[in-house]
């Protein structure tokens, strides 16, 4: 079976670093996801032990039928992506994932200093329901089997992603892609 | 294991306390048969969930779902309110692991259904099949694609 990430990440993904690093990391997540919330610190850990070396990249993998506000919170970062401020609601909600509720998103955007009612008009607009559902089906025939699932350099990762692990992996590759 | 181009086995069992669901009833559609340990897997990934979100993928292709385990019917209620699943799971239950069995997917050791995966075509023959490794979930890009190559056959 392919574990190659498809389509490879592109301009319209939501990417945070240096974009010519030598480490691509991708995570589909589910914002309501336990196990996501949980690998939010670790991704943090991440960036900063690789700095320049490690991009990051979020797409969209909501369980919509076992949590509820999966989908309104990938809308809601889609939608302030529009006030360049995806990553900034990105980390509110996975800060805050135990208290979510229907009121959270626009009291984030409130609180990030967003437009809020540009916000409210933005999470109506089709278009990024689109990409959100365009996210998880691209999740699908990448062989996405649940959340989180991480790519590095467009391979799908199936070690644990504690962090020593996952650390030690991404050396490797660096090690091997630098010749060292 | 049963393999691409026999004749899958006919079976009938419940599908809840007092509905029996019967393979050759589906006839005319492609079937996706998912064989699975257990109900009641702890994580997020669980390949039941997983599949629930896909079944409007799986209908582009004109193909219906269904997830077979040794649990009981009972349990198998329990599971499919509480996980919101919209799809039928049949309790391979009595005599057990009879019908997993049939298909050369039954785990001996373990007591329960190995992760294998069968589409059966309109005519009741089986058009492809997949064995997954043990804790491995197998995701649905495999699937997707059989059902493609299968559309593109037609």
């Amino acid at each position: 079976m392919t574990t190659k990430l498809k389509p490879e990440v592109t301009q319209n993904d939501n990417i945070q670093g240096n974009s010519n690093a030598v480490i691509t990391l991708v995570e589909y997540g589910d914002y309501q996801c336990p196990h996501c919330g949980h690998a939010y610190p670790i991704v943090k850990q991440i960036q900063e032990q690789f700095g320049d070396k490690l991009k990051f990249v979020f797409r969209n993998f909501p369980l919509q039928n076992i949590h509820e506000l999966a989908v309104p919170a990938a809308v809601a970062s889609e939608a302030i992506g529009k006030q360049n401020k995806f990553w900034e609601m990105h980390d509110a909600i996975f800060e805050n994932q135990r208290e979510l509720n229907d009121n959270s998103f626009t009291k984030f955007a409130d609180q990030l200093g967003a437009d809020v009612k540009q916000f409210n008009e933005d999470r109506n607009d089709k278009i990024i329901l689109d990409k959100v559902e365009g996210d998880f089906e691209s999740g699908i025939v990448s062989g996405v089997n649940g959340t989180p699932t991480f790519f590095i350099n467009g391979i799908r990762y199936n070690g644990s992603w504690e962090f020593s692990e996952l650390a030690a992996t991404i050396n490797e590759i660096i090690n091997e892609t630098e010749g060292k | 294991m049963l393999q691409k181009g026999k004749k899958a086995p006919d079976f009938s069992l419940h599908t809840t306390p007092d509905q029996q669901l019967k393979l050759s009833e589906l006839k005319g559609k492609k079937v996706i048969i998912a064989f699975y340990p257990a109900d009641w897997s702890p994580v997020c990934g669980d390949q039941m969930a997983l599949y629930n979100e896909m079944l409007s993928y799986f209908r582009k292709y004109s193909a219906e779902l269904i997830g077979i385990s040794v649990d009981s019917k009972w349990c198998h209620l329990a599971f499919l309110e509480d996980r919101k699943l919209h799809f039928p799971l049949l309790a391979d239950y009595e005599p057990k692991g009879a019908v997993s069995q049939l298909y050369g997917v039954y785990d001996e050791v373990e007591g329960h259904s190995k992760r294998a995966i069968f589409i059966v075509d309109e005519q009741g023959i089986i058009q492809w099949s997949y064995l997954s490794p043990i804790g491995m979930n197998p995701g649905a890009d495999g699937i997707l694609e059989a059902l493609q190559e299968l559309n593109n056959k037609d």
